[in-house]
């Protein structure tokens, strides 16, 4: 059930440059599914931010965001601190489908900010006992987070569009060098990215998650629509529908 | 403390209600609390078939407000009245449906097809939409236009018609005048603002669709000064909406001569807005020393 919170905020780092990770109390934290992000007011803004859950402690009823500063308002979320609160709607949108999916091995294919909802989402394949790959992006080295925690799950390699660190280029570079092998992948990350992943990919399993701006975030305004292949005169919401949709389903413009 | 609002069709047990567009068709807000609670709802336009509406980005925060370039998206009128307005039946408060079109036609389809649905109450006829091509506004900014509109939906309609006011115009009193002389059954005041917002670092605009209608508290004071000028030369009910954040700008739209008041933006920034504004008002019109919502009406006329 989709409910306000107010929330106290249990701890508040940076982690990257522009980049922080704030762990939330919350007792509805263990049903928030990996995919899922949380609509955050801010004082003087008149929209919310939709910012995705990055990991769940189930037992501490804690979840953690991660977000990048790229307006006043992640500048302004940037400002807070422990022990302060915040005005959270949660959960929202939909999720990565894993516990329908059969599999032995996953590709994690991310980029920037779209990193975070990719390591709650690996943190519970490899629960599950599948093998997962993650190839990340980021734009230089001093933006990277998130990497050794994604090692502790399996086999991570890095890229940098400015070559500071791991393969110099994108995520798809990576793709086309080791020419990995998995049952299904599952990527989020800045569209172009996500156009480029799903084009190398065409025709393989996978998972998508997009990011727009977005009005109510609950699926009332119909700000942030996507349209669908089968029938381009036809949308889904992404705050609703979405943000998670299988590869195949959406048109990425 | 008496909240009734009574205006032509329509006895509201509070006379707060969620504005068109900002509210779909009440599914997503009835999880976070009882719509019976709401004066009344009006759900997202209906045009004759569905519409896609506009590209994205269609929507940009300002300061103070936001910009929408949604573009009507709806499914159609027939699809609105088989699949959306049955879920309002449960729920102990009037429903009216907003009519949009691109041609007089298209006005009067929607309308006769809105004559089968048991389950509204009044039409909202907007002809304010700044964000489509056709249409919309060109017949909320014409008083000619917006006169030929008006009474043909009111011949077609069973319902009470309220005409959704554009503030995009030099003389909002001649538009009101215009509606109000072929028969609206009341007005509803004001929709948004035509308004733009450029990104410094992409050196265009963040709209896809270019400009936007401006909403939310920065378009309060505009709404307040076009509402007392209509009140001021007509006696026409009026639905008053535009910024309305707490209970303390509900009642200042009805000393500038609101019948009712709509809320619209407020309900992004807060799920919760409507009831808490409903919860808030008693306590707010007897701080100021009113007996009951009517008490209110136009008596911050000077």
């Amino acid at each position: 059930m989709i409910t306000k919170q107010l929330l106290k905020i249990n701890s508040h780092l940076q982690i990257a440059e522009d980049t922080f990770e704030v762990v939330l109390q919350s007792s509805m934290a263990q049903v928030l599914k990996p995919g899922q992000f949380v609509h955050i007011a801010l004082p003087n803004h008149m929209l919310r931010r939709p910012v995705s859950v990055a990991a769940v402690d189930a037992h501490a009823e804690t979840f953690t965001i991660i977000f990048k500063i790229f307006g006043e308002g992640t500048r302004q979320l940037g400002k807070y601190k422990a022990g302060d609160s915040l005005d959270v709607i949660l959960p929202c949108g939909s999720y990565y489908p894993i516990d329908q999916l059969e599999m032995n091995q996953a590709l994690i294919v991310g980029g920037g900010i779209g990193v975070p909802p990719l390591y709650y989402l690996a943190k519970s394949l490899k629960d599950k006992g599948v093998k997962v790959t993650s190839i990340l992006g980021f734009q230089s080295k001093d933006q990277i987070f998130y990497e050794e925690k994604f090692q502790q799950i399996g086999d991570t390699y890095i890229a940098t569009n400015d070559g500071s660190y791991g393969t110099k280029g994108f995520v798809t570079d990576i793709i086309d060098e080791m020419e990995p092998t998995f049952d299904y992948f599952f990527s989020c990350g800045p569209t172009p990215m996500l156009k480029a992943v799903s084009s190398k990919l065409d025709g393989r399993n996978g998972y998508i998650s997009l990011e727009e701006r977005m009005g109510c975030g609950v699926g009332t305004c119909y700000a942030c629509v996507v349209p669908l292949k089968e029938d381009p005169s036809k949308s889904k919401k992404i705050c609703k529908d979405g943000p998670v949709f299988s590869a195949n389903e959406v048109i990425l413009t | 403390m008496n909240l009734t609002a009574r205006l032509p069709g329509l006895t509201l047990k509070n006379p707060v209600m969620p504005a068109s567009g900002c509210f779909g068709f009440g599914k997503e807000y009835s999880q976070f609390y009882d719509l019976s609670e709401l004066g009344a709802i009006i759900v997202k336009a209906a045009t004759g078939e569905a519409r896609y509406g506009n590209l994205t980005p269609r929507v940009a925060e300002t300061s103070s407000g936001m910009l929408n370039a949604i573009g009507l998206q709806n499914p159609g009128v027939e699809q609105i009245i088989e699949e959306e307005l049955p879920f309002l039946r449960p729920y102990d408060t009037p429903v009216i449906a907003n009519v949009a079109g691109s041609t007089v036609e298209e006005y009067v389809k929607v309308t006769k097809t809105l004559n089968h649905s048991k389950d509204i109450t009044a039409l909202e006829l907007n002809i304010s939409c700044p964000n489509v091509k056709e249409g919309g506004v060109q017949f909320g900014t014409d008083p000619s236009l917006a006169k030929e509109v008006t009474y043909q939906v009111k011949e077609a309609s069973d319902y009470p018609v309220y005409v959704k006011l554009s503030p995009n115009v030099s003389n909002i009193v001649e538009m009101a005048k215009a509606v109000s002389e072929v028969g609206a059954d009341g007005l509803s005041m004001i929709n948004t603002l035509t308004g733009m917002q450029i990104n410094l670092k992409q050196r265009k605009p963040i709209i896809a669709n270019k400009t936007g209608g401006l909403s939310g508290p920065a378009i309060k004071p505009i709404a307040i000064r076009m509402i007392y000028e209509v009140r001021q030369s007509l006696d026409i009910p009026i639905i008053g909406m535009g910024g309305i954040i707490t209970a303390e700008d509900a009642l200042e739209f009805l000393l500038a001569g609101a019948d009712a008041v709509a809320v619209g933006t407020a309900n992004f920034q807060n799920p919760l807005a409507c009831p808490e504004i409903i919860n808030d008002l008693p306590r707010v019109l007897k701080q100021y020393g009113f007996d009951s919502v009517e008490d209110a009406i136009g008596k911050g006329h000077v």
